[in-house]
């Protein structure tokens, strides 16, 4: 931590927060909001003068309310950076009348009620996202009695309690006597593995976290006795096991089974009722203390980085990874990279390797000082332009520029076009060639697709990003559909234009799937609000033609979403068969008419 | 871009097909002989194979012996996912002179082999397809040169856990510069709060 802290190739923004990301691979723009902290922490010698005369005495968080803190504090001894911190929400003195003791007493005068919030702007080549994790909170578990029994903790409460620098300087007390618990009780999988509350997955860290805490507690009170309610112990990690069996061989008790009931009995002592599925038996267990085995949740900026950045999520929440085994830390969109629990459940071993992992594989991208980009970008025919200005108005990076007045042909900004190809599919004059998915390279797929048995087949469109990768994501799962499903693919199903749509029917296609981000996910900004108007724009062009528009679907499936993507294949299989060839042929026929 | 020398796109297309069995990830659903051979019969294709595995060096050895012998300036690799190896055969094709844009790929296995296990007729009916509209766009394919941006030797980090500050020193050790964003007033995250931890039973800070 100190490291990072005085390392001269590290700019650190404390209570600081990411508002917004511009820009792709190479040079993203960062903007950063930094909050106030009402101390300057260049001059700030962390003498703590201040806070010995704050009046206002308030929970102090890092000890999770186990002890208190004043309105200014250092958030804990070893803090990076070491400078005191002001609440200004709990602070008296932002009248400087009302209290401003701390600026009295502040010999080096650090204290400024007059900062406020800045905006700072970072350039940056790659991006590393280590949002953490938060906690599973407990209390939604009632049948263990978190909130109406005090001494019912949770493990990260417990691990404040046996820290040296914890409130009762790493004595492990009971909270409702202050006295040594004889024995202690650890239930396991709150709020992991569970359909019911909490999450399906394993959160990974809490049996070893457990075990290690029953061998800390032999280690200071051998008489101890300690019992761990569990379902299964998972100790795979390298020198896992060995911790374990030293905990068994130290006379931990392990239980198979969890807890269905806890009661509180007169003296704030625990009575646990748990059926031990090794003996069939219900057993009842009498316990001073009981710590609850916490699961990993995603953190709480998890969504809003992921709509910053263009993310992927998985269907846990974490963040999705480009591939779960050949690309473990790179995202799918290029230059950015993800360490430790945003990405999934893990402990620190793990943390650091990915941690490490990710600085490898942002620095392959910038050693050149250079990047290339792939060439999928637009290009204007300009003898076919009449500066209408569409192609402007919708593409989602202002990459185009057109001057209408002078009616000048459009002109694409190279490096500032991500290759969606929106403008493609909305130029009414077809003035802008797509490279790489040209109309005549996406309708030669089209014609190949539906030369034959037409009536047989269903035409997906699928984005690149998340469709096509849910496609793939259902392959890899070994999720079976039917075989009827051809995909065509495109970087975005913004560029999914109209024609194709008519081509396909013209054809003979049945039904026609088009595919693309959910809204608010699409890789290209919100290209794909452009896919959903189209839609609804052809439905209702199927319909005054006399077409059922229901013949055209559209749906959202993310690169996580195998499963969903079978279901809607399943339910465009069904669509498929109510399609007759009567119905084909009527519509060819008018669509031949209506050219 | 387009490239500046389109040499070989303009030249009538001469395409080489390359059905890959992946083992038998993909042959013990698709009849990969039949497919290859329904595409050695469409317009402009000069050779069409079924391979055991198109990704392994072997099978990249084949391909471009085909190409130069035969000429070839199109390629369609009919076999896994192109978010997988399209990257990989891009590199075989360029290695051999032709534009990296001149491939196409056609997802045999996670697309078609794997999600139709038990309907060996319809996914080889379907991977024909699959090989037809490769074919058809590979013909319409023009090659393009990729353009080279400028890249910030800098790194954002989100962050300040265990993992943000591994990366961090990483990335700055290396001589990067790194900015690092932290919501609290410290780094340091949920491990700073922990006491020993696991499997060394060392403290955390």
């Amino acid at each position: 931590m100190t490291d990072v802290g005085r390392h001269p190739g590290i700019k650190l923004y404390t209570l600081s927060e990411v508002a917004d990301v511009k820009g792709s691979v190479g040079n993203f723009e960062v903007r950063i909001v930094k909050k106030a902290r009402y101390v300057d922490q260049t001059q700030c010698t962390a003498c703590g003068e201040c806070a010995k005369v704050c009046p206002v005495v308030r929970p102090d968080e890092f000890n999770l309310g186990l002890s208190s803190r004043r309105a200014i504090y250092s958030p804990f001894p070893q803090a990076v950076p070491s400078s005191y911190v002001i609440n200004i929400n709990e602070c008296l003195g932002h009248t400087p009348s009302v209290c401003a003791k701390c600026v009295t007493a502040c010999a080096k005068g650090c204290i400024d009620f007059g900062m406020s919030d800045e905006e700072v702007v970072e350039k940056v080549g790659t991006i590393v996202v280590a949002t953490g994790l938060e906690v599973y909170d407990p209390t939604e578990l009632d049948e263990y009695g978190y909130t109406r029994f005090e001494n019912v903790l949770t493990s990260f409460e417990f691990e404040r309690l046996v820290n040296a620098g914890g409130p009762s300087r790493g004595e492990l007390i009971r909270p409702t006597d202050r006295r040594r618990p004889a024995s202690v009780g650890f239930i396991q999988c709150v709020g992991s593995r569970s359909a019911r509350k909490g999450a399906e997955y394993c959160s990974n860290i809490c049996c070893m976290n457990t075990v290690k805490s029953t061998l800390l507690l032999k280690e200071h009170y051998p008489d101890m006795d300690i019992k761990v309610f569990y379902i299964d112990i998972r100790a795979f990690g390298k020198g896992f096991e060995d911790l374990y069996l030293r905990s068994r061989r130290s006379g931990v008790k392990y239980l198979r089974g969890l807890p269905g009931t806890v009661e509180e009995l007169a003296d704030k002592r625990l009575r646990v009722a748990v059926e031990n599925t090794a003996t069939g038996n219900l057993e009842y267990h009498e316990l001073d203390m009981l710590v609850l085995a916490l699961g990993i949740k995603p953190s709480a900026s998890t969504q809003r980085i992921q709509e910053m950045l263009g993310l992927q999520l998985t269907p846990d929440g974490f963040f999705l990874e480009a591939h779960p085994k050949l690309q473990p830390v790179d995202a799918a969109t290029r230059g950015i990279f993800y360490a430790g629990c945003a990405e999934g459940p893990k402990d620190i071993k793990d943390s650091v390797t990915q941690g490490s992992a990710s600085a490898v594989r942002a620095i392959r991208l910038m050693h050149k000082g250079e990047i290339s980009s792939e060439p999928i970008i637009s290009e204007v025919m300009a003898e076919h332009c009449t500066a209408c200005g569409k192609c402007a108005e919708v593409c989602p990076y202002n990459a185009i520029t057109v001057d209408k007045a002078k009616k000048t042909p459009a002109v694409v900004n190279a490096a500032a076009c991500a290759g969606c190809g929106t403008c493609g599919a909305e130029c009414p004059f077809g003035a802008i060639v797509m490279n790489h998915f040209t109309d005549e390279q996406i309708t030669s797929q089209i014609d190949a697709m539906l030369a034959e048995n037409a009536d047989k087949k269903v035409l997906t469109f699928a984005c690149n990003w998340c469709s096509y990768a849910g496609a793939d994501y259902a392959g890899v799962s070994r999720l079976q559909y039917p075989s009827s499903v051809r995909l065509i693919r495109t970087m975005c199903s913004g560029r999914v234009d109209e024609k194709f749509i008519w081509r396909g029917f013209a054809m003979g296609a049945p039904v026609i799937l088009v595919s693309g981000c959910h809204i608010g996910d699409c890789h290209y900004i919100d290209a794909n609000h452009w896919t959903e108007k189209r839609v609804a724009r052809v439905q209702k062009k199927m319909e005054k033609l006399g077409m059922r528009p229901e013949r055209l679907q559209l749906e959202w499936i993310s690169a996580a979403e195998g499963i969903r993507f079978a279901g809607v294949m399943d339910r465009m299989e069904k669509l498929r068969q109510q399609v007759s060839a009567e119905e084909i042929a009527r519509t060819i026929e008018i669509l031949s008419k209506n050219k | 871009m387009e490239d500046k020398n389109p040499t070989p796109a303009f030249q009538e297309a001469r395409i080489g097909v390359y059905v890959c069995q992946c083992g038998l990830n993909i042959a013990q659903t698709v009849d990969c002989e039949k497919v290859a051979g329904i595409a050695a019969d469409l317009p402009n294709v000069i050779v069409a194979r079924s391979v055991t595995y198109s990704c392994s060096e072997p099978g990249q050895q084949e391909m471009k012996a085909d190409i130069l012998e035969y000429g070839l300036n199109r390629v369609v690799v009919a076999s896994c996912s192109p978010r997988l190896h399209e990257s990989t055969f891009r590199q075989m094709v360029q290695s051999v002179g032709i534009n990296p844009y001149m491939l196409e790929m056609a997802n045999l296995r996670e697309q078609c082999s794997w999600v139709h296990m038990h309907d060996r007729q319809g996914a080889t009916e379907k991977a024909m397809d699959l090989v037809r509209m490769a074919v058809g766009r590979v013909r319409h394919l023009r090659p393009l040169t990729e353009q080279t941006l400028p890249m910030a030797r800098r790194a954002l980090v989100i962050g300040g856990g265990v993992a943000g500050i591994q990366s961090a020193l990483d990335l700055a050790d290396n001589g990067y510069e790194v900015v690092m964003v932290e919501k609290k007033p410290s780094i340091g995250g949920v491990m700073a709060q922990l006491d020993k931890t696991f499997p060394t039973m060392d403290c955390s800070i």
